[in-house]
């Protein structure tokens, strides 16, 4: 971070590279049911992001030994799809799959009232096909939603946004490029009702008052999505009731 | 919003909405109270009945319940048990003392192996959600012939109608004997055309169950169909 002080990330009238101001969010849509096998199950496009979640479950946690007996344990396996960016992805596990996969199961963890199944296993599949920074955050947007979907009981729904600094500026929404060349970047969890943080990390360096800046777009882009994710969960069952 | 719907028109909420508050009403099923205010855990409709306010999943997978009546399909056998699907998180477990005949230890797989389908009632649910089967009562059996088909399982009750009028309408309408269980499983029994009307019936609840179209659109299948109610 920080060690490309040459790249220019944003337009001499303030505008950034692909012309969105610099609290402008890339177009996100969503839509539920799309997988006829899984309990639940969404697709969620945020600018050329691509992610497919599936939900199985509640089922008997197996192998044993993973049972809790107070409640149920939520498996996410995140991975990205080979074909999923300009460099061919290795499939599989690795480092960073491991890690997303932990940070979302612990943020919709927080969520799932758990203790209504115990000693089962709630499995979330999160599947990147495109990829364009900001996948962690597409695909928990994406889970969320296909755990509702699913009908698992839940809190809130878990609402993933991104902001961060490029040109010493804070942005909402990094794309490629402002993830690749920029200075900073803060994906955080957001329960849009109660206004909590499920989960945060943070890549590059902040001072207090960028971070607050940064948290300020972020829950603000956590509405606009959240109303897109209720919409989404309404459109499938209209004209219902 | 205040929660008082009390219109024809059902209200649809997402998981975290806030649907009342806490100080008049009191949570039921798939609500949760929270400081003053009252969250939908589901996505599904507002129920209000008297002083409770509950909502209706839309979607979710069964929860089994003691007295229900299911379908269960053998998945494994023991010396002295079955494990059954009852396509809740957990296997059903039908101990021999609670089968309808008498068997040796050892011999339950001479009465019933895997892939054998059974008409049970949840006997007991504890509080690790193991689930209890029984096969002792009136007309619970294995199921031989017929066919099995199964239905979302909240949309059971809209398949049965009030008073199971749908289930009766629909076994005079098809000549079938039509058994649903409470875990959405249903278990078909006539001749090819009646199974037929009866699937068509499944098809309309799988598509329309949700809707507030769906009593009329099935009353109109059942009452069009030759040999149906005259």
């Amino acid at each position: 971070m920080g060690g490309y002080g040459d790249v220019k990330l944003l337009n001499d009238d303030g505008t950034r590279l692909d012309g969105r101001a610099i609290d402008e969010m890339r177009p996100l849509t969503a839509e539920v049911g799309i997988l006829p096998a899984a309990d639940g199950s969404a697709i969620v496009t945020h600018g050329l992001n691509v992610a497919i979640a599936a939900v199985y479950g509640p089922v008997e946690a197996h192998p044993r030994k993973i049972q809790r007996q107070d409640r149920a344990v939520v498996d996410v396996r995140y991975n990205m799809a080979p074909f999923s960016t300009s460099d061919r992805i290795r499939p599989g596990y690795n480092r960073r799959s491991r890690e997303i996969s932990k940070v979302t199961a612990e943020a919709l963890e927080s969520v799932v009232l758990v203790e209504r199944f115990p000693r089962a296993k709630i499995s979330v599949e999160i599947e990147i096909l495109a990829a364009e920074a900001g996948t962690r955050c597409a695909g928990i947007t994406a889970a969320s939603l296909a755990l509702a979907d699913a009908g698992i009981p839940m809190r809130d729904m878990v609402v993933g946004v991104a902001s961060g600094k490029i040109d010493n500026i804070v942005v909402l929404d990094l794309d490629k490029a402002e993830d690749n060349y920029g200075q900073a970047d803060l994906p955080v969890g957001i329960l849009p009702t109660t206004g909590e943080i499920a989960f945060l990390q943070m890549d590059g360096d902040l001072s207090p008052e960028e971070y607050n800046t940064c948290m300020e777009y972020n829950f603000k882009a956590a509405k606009e999505i959240h109303q897109i994710m209720i919409d989404a969960l309404k459109a499938k069952y209209d004209g219902g009731a | 919003m205040n929660g008082a719907a009390e219109g024809a028109e059902q209200r649809l909420v997402t998981p975290g909405e806030v649907i009342g508050t806490s100080l008049d009403k009191s949570a039921g099923i798939g609500v949760l109270s929270q400081g003053e205010g009252m969250i939908a855990t589901r996505l599904g409709w507002v129920r209000e009945n008297n002083d409770t306010i509950s909502v209706d999943p839309i979607n979710s997978r069964y929860t089994p319940r003691s007295g229900d009546l299911v379908i269960g399909v053998i998945e494994a056998v023991r010396n002295n048990l079955w494990f059954a699907d009852v396509l809740g998180p957990f296997n059903g477990l039908l101990p021999m003392s609670l089968a309808p005949w008498k068997v040796e230890f050892g011999a339950a797989r001479q009465f019933m192996d895997v892939g054998d389908v059974i008409l049970a009632r949840v006997q007991e649910v504890d509080e690790s959600h193991s689930v209890v089967l029984t096969m002792k009562g009136v007309g619970l059996r294995k199921l031989k012939e017929g066919i099995m088909s199964s239905i979302p399982m909240n949309l059971v009750s809209k398949l049965k109608g009030e008073n199971d009028e749908n289930l009766r309408a629909l076994s005079t309408a098809s000549d079938c004997r039509v058994i649903v269980g409470e875990n959405g499983r249903i278990w078909i029994d006539g001749d090819s055309t009646g199974i037929d009307l009866v699937r068509k019936a499944i098809d309309l609840v799988n598509k329309e169950g949700h809707k507030n179209t769906f009593q009329q659109s099935l009353s109109d299948m059942i009452g069009n169909t030759p040999g149906g109610a005259e």
